[in-house]
């Protein structure tokens, strides 16, 4: 499994080489092995839902970590979802990018590398896995939803869905730290067998929510889902219909057999989830713009499937495979109806789209299929899900599910209602309005995913038994409550009764709504409440604070910084050292008679540093400081050390000497007023005295050659093949602090050049930074 | 009777070098050639190249190691731009420091990686012995490539710094019509 995933991200680095000969080869490509996960995951199926099919690869063992994946009916449900659906959205892709398309080499990349890590993130079987996957997935979301980061408008879309989804993350990081901690591992199945209780397990499970639940767009963090539709179609009905935005779902999906039964647990989800469903369908129902109103659509069918997987029980289990299976087949295809309107008529506003139905009469023919699906009409599978799920509340009768029920026949009353405004404004012919015209009809590669998916709907919905034995794969992980419960099998048709009597409402009350569309819309918009204004005065609070601490803390003068350090420095270890240290006994002032002609000439030159006024002469003086210290390193038999300070002593003075050519010959003209000058004596000698004072007390400290140092001496002939003890522990026994140090050096190589280059660009009336000569300079 | 007078030069240009002294680029015109610095660094140029590749090889055994040697090397350069300007540093090299720099960390950081692929922990090291004719054995670590990696990073820094404090400085002031 671990093979498939990094397939796909060797294909998806490739896949620029065939983009440079044909875009829709590219795409094509693509597809190929997305479908061919979904071949072998329905080949391995017998072992899916029966004990499912793990496999385990050592990452660090020494630190506990592994790659572990787990094949079983759950994952196999998201595959279907996420390589199904993901190979058909490729296929539609190479005919939605024009062949001159800028967006399309990266995004084919990019929607592959997604699909790569979004298998990863349902294959996992590691808490930690899992989150490595959930990150990546948002990370190609932002590339995807940014594209080129030319327009302000996608750049603040995938900049939002970003803070809120790795918010979550980082949040569900945690959770997941306590929960493993708690559990005693980290391997999923192991926890799902014995869950732990108790202890920090309520707030890890509250963690772990708040990722699912920005994740998967829920209240009140929803509104960076319909903001990301500023992303090119292809990836939308992708990424925020099909599979992304399932994460969350998905997750409380494969917890929830081990935590429903804690109210700290389903109480939130269910909240939470019915209060998405019925803002997420009314916000629908005021929107104009097509693909907002199938995102706020999504928004509320996310609702609803986390209250089905969160509530618990076998029969909700069983309704939200269903729909997680309904909802990819019928969302997809909506958005892709969506991207081909676009294609052939230029825009996707209804207001502006007339009487498409006579001119488009296919695609309109699969749309109405696929809304049917969605408000929850028979035989499709969106009908069949939604029965399940009304089953499983009406069927238990107490108050909590009476509630949950009459919550989702709210939520479902709005889904039908914006279904058909869906129909409506895509494809309706509106009084008073001319037809719009067509200017291409759309293409086989654009229609034929379409299709498939709106059949696959169809023939899912007549051939009910199979969703029912995928779904049972995973329902049976809950214990019945009773034989009712135990027996209850997903079918088109359960006779007459309340789960029949509710869709009826739902499919009429919708209508109604619809048909007062013109009250409801000017309701729906006038909303009290608007979490995006919640999400920018956040993020607006959060830059005022920065800019306060920022002023506050940096005061912009070099005095002050250094007079800070002084002081907690001094503040810091002198009453330690005053408590804790004693002054070495064998104390002597100097070993060798060469230690003491340096030693003066360092004191000497440092007092006349403090007196020049000129800084040329300062910095030579300072220079003579660097050598004496040189000095002292070889009379204590430390060449390399010497050789080191010798040079970057040198080289130190030509930098400085490049830089005082643009400064001023004298420090100041006019002298400071004699107290700050007392007080910063004061200061400097005081710090002076306790750094000398506390390197001798902790030179003093050590009484014997550290071991350390012994093992390094003795390994290193044999170990390292190094006669020079210095170099073996320079790029042998403590490489990997090498190799960081040199990263630290590329950084500030990196910030010298672009801060001393840039500014040139910034003195004029508006920033150069970013420009081709800026970036000319910087780069070399 | 008398020979022909010499021409008489000003007292200020009596040393100003007439020819290339550096080994290759333009010469840099105006008043701040000085003919000393400039035949020094055509000497100095290539031993203290050398020297720091010494340095380098003889790491392991003695004082020097890829940091020590890409500061020679980098301070050669310091001294050809010196002598020759931002002009003559362009001929020599046509390397960008920053390429230099991220393909010192990649060598590096690739030393430490490719033990990894043979199923040795991270960042070993192995030793490699070869028999030369006439030379004899020569061994060496392949952790000399992590000390090549470092070499290359510094002389990349050494340059960039050469770039942004030198140059760049330098073309400020010409810009705000300073002289420098």
């Amino acid at each position: 499994m671990l093979a498939l995933v990094v397939a796909h991200l060797v294909v998806a680095l490739l896949l620029p080489l065939v983009s440079v000969r044909s875009h829709r080869t590219a795409f094509l490509v693509a597809a190929v092995l997305p479908a061919l996960t979904l071949v072998w995951a329905l080949a391995q199926s017998g072992v899916a839902l029966g004990p499912g099919l793990a496999e385990t690869t050592p990452w660090a063992p020494s630190l506990g970590l592994e790659l572990s994946f787990r094949l079983d009916a759950l994952a196999l449900a998201m595959i279907v979802l996420v390589s199904g659906l993901g190979a058909v959205i490729l296929v539609y892709s190479a005919g939605y990018f024009g062949p001159t398309s800028e967006e399309a080499t990266r995004s084919a990349a990019l929607v592959l590398t997604f699909a790569g890590v979004m298998l990863g993130l349902v294959l996992a079987d590691d808490l930690l896995t899992l989150y490595v996957f959930w990150e990546l997935t948002s990370i190609t979301s932002y590339l995807l939803v940014g594209q080129r980061g030319e327009k302000r408008e996608s750049r603040r879309a995938a900049l939002q869905a970003l803070l809120v989804t790795v918010l979550g993350g980082l949040s569900m990081l945690l959770g997941f730290v306590l929960l493993g901690e708690a559990a005693g591992t980290y391997r999923i199945s192991e926890i799902l067998a014995d869950p732990p209780r108790g202890g920090m397990v309520p707030v890890a499970l509250l963690l772990i929510l708040l990722g699912a639940f920005t994740k998967s767009a829920q209240l009140p963090f929803h509104p960076w889902l319909p903001a990301a539709m500023v992303a090119p179609t292809p990836v939308s009905a992708y990424l925020h219909a099909a599979s992304m935005v399932k994460a969350g779902v998905y997750l409380v999906a494969r917890l929830s057999p081990a935590f429903a039964d804690l109210a700290v647990w389903w109480v939130p989800v269910v909240a939470v989830g019915i209060g998405t469903m019925v803002v997420g369908g009314w916000r629908a129902l005021a929107e104009t713009d097509l693909k907002r109103v199938l995102a706020f659509g999504t928004v509320s069918q996310l609702g609803f499937l986390m209250v089905l997987f969160g509530a618990g029980g076998r029969i909700a289990a069983l309704a939200g495979i269903g729909m997680l299976l309904a909802h990819g087949l019928f969302k997809a295809p909506l958005f892709m109806i969506v991207g081909v309107i676009d294609h052939a008529t230029g825009t996707r506003d209804l207001r502006r789209l007339s009487g498409l139905r006579h001119s488009m009469p296919g695609v309109a023919a699969a749309g109405v299929l696929a809304a049917a699906s969605m408000a929850g009409l028979p035989p499709l599978i969106g009908f069949v899900g939604k029965e399940t799920a009304f089953a499983a509340f009406l069927d238990e009768g107490d108050s909590r599910s009476w509630a949950i029920a009459l919550g989702l026949l709210a939520g479902s009353v709005l889904t039908a209602a914006y279904s058909a405004r869906f129909v409506w404004g895509a494809f309706g012919a509106k009084a008073g309005k001319e037809p719009t015209p067509v200017h291409h009809a759309p293409g086989p590669l654009l229609t034929a995913p379409v299709w498939l998916c709106v059949v696959g709907g169809l023939a899912l919905g007549l051939a009910a038994p199979v969703v029912d034995a995928l779904a049972a794969g995973y329902a049976d992980r809950y214990v019945p409550a009773d034989a009712e419960q135990a027996g209850y099998e997903i079918a088109l048709w359960h006779g007459l009764g309340l789960p029949l009597l509710f869709s009826a409402i739902a499919i009429g009350g919708g209508l109604l709504l619809h048909r007062h569309r013109k009250r409801v819309r000017t309701l729906a918009y006038r909303s009290p409440f608007s979490a995006q204004n919640g999400y920018e005065n956040t993020v607006a609070g959060l830059e005022r604070v920065a800019v306060v601490v920022t002023g506050r803390s940096q005061v912009g003068s070099l005095p002050a910084y250094l007079a800070t350090i002084l002081v907690v420095v001094v503040v810091l270890l002198a009453p330690a050292t005053l408590a804790g240290g004693a002054w070495p006994a064998d104390q002597v002032l100097y070993h060798e008679i060469a230690q003491v002609p340096l030693g003066i000439a360092v004191v000497v030159a440092a007092i006349a540093v403090v007196r020049e006024r000129r800084r040329f002469t300062a910095v030579l003086l300072v220079g003579v400081i660097g050598y004496g210290v040189g000095g002292l390193f070889v009379v204590d038999g430390a060449p390399d050390l010497a050789l080191a300070q010798f040079l970057v002593e040198t080289l130190s003075l030509v930098a400085f000497v490049f830089v005082l050519r643009r400064l001023p010959s004298h420090f100041t003209e006019q002298p400071s007023p004699r107290r700050s000058q007392v007080f910063k004596a004061v200061l400097a000698g005081v710090g002076g005295i306790v750094v000398a004072g506390v390197a001798v007390v902790l030179s003093g400290a050590r009484v014997a050659p550290s071991s350390t140092s012994g093992q390094f001496v003795a390994l290193a002939p044999e170990g390292a093949g190094a006669d020079n003890v210095i170099a073996a522990i320079l790029v042998d026994f403590r490489a990997l602090d090498t190799v960081g140090e040199i990263g630290v050096l590329f950084v500030a190589a990196a910030g010298v050049a672009s801060l001393v280059l840039a500014t040139r660009y910034d003195r004029g009336r508006d920033s150069g930074q970013g420009t081709p000569r800026h970036e000319k300079d910087v780069l070399g | 009777m008398t020979a022909a007078e010499p021409e008489r030069v000003p007292f200020e240009e009596w040393d100003r070098p007439q020819e290339g002294w550096l080994l290759s680029g333009r010469c840099r015109d105006g008043d701040d050639r000085t003919l000393l610095l400039e035949v020094a660094t055509r000497t100095l140029f290539p031993t203290m190249l050398v020297f720091s590749l010494y340095l380098l090889l003889v790491g392991h055994y003695s004082p020097g190691g890829g940091f020590s040697g890409g500061l020679v090397a980098g301070l050669a350069f310091v001294l050809r731009y010196t002598a020759g300007g931002d002009v003559g540093l362009g001929a020599v090299v046509t390397v960008r420091p920053p390429v230099l720099i991220g393909s010192g960390l990649t060598i590096s950081v690739l030393t430490a990686l490719v033990p990894l692929a043979l199923g040795a922990p991270v960042l070993s090291s192995a030793k490699l012995e070869v028999v030369l004719p006439l030379v004899g054995s020569v061994s060496t670590q392949t952790s000399l490539l992590l000390d090549v990696g470092v070499y290359v990073l510094i002389v990349g820094v050494v340059l960039d710094l050469l770039r942004s404090l030198g140059s760049g400085i330098a073309r400020d002031m010409r810009d705000a019509g300073e002289r420098f």
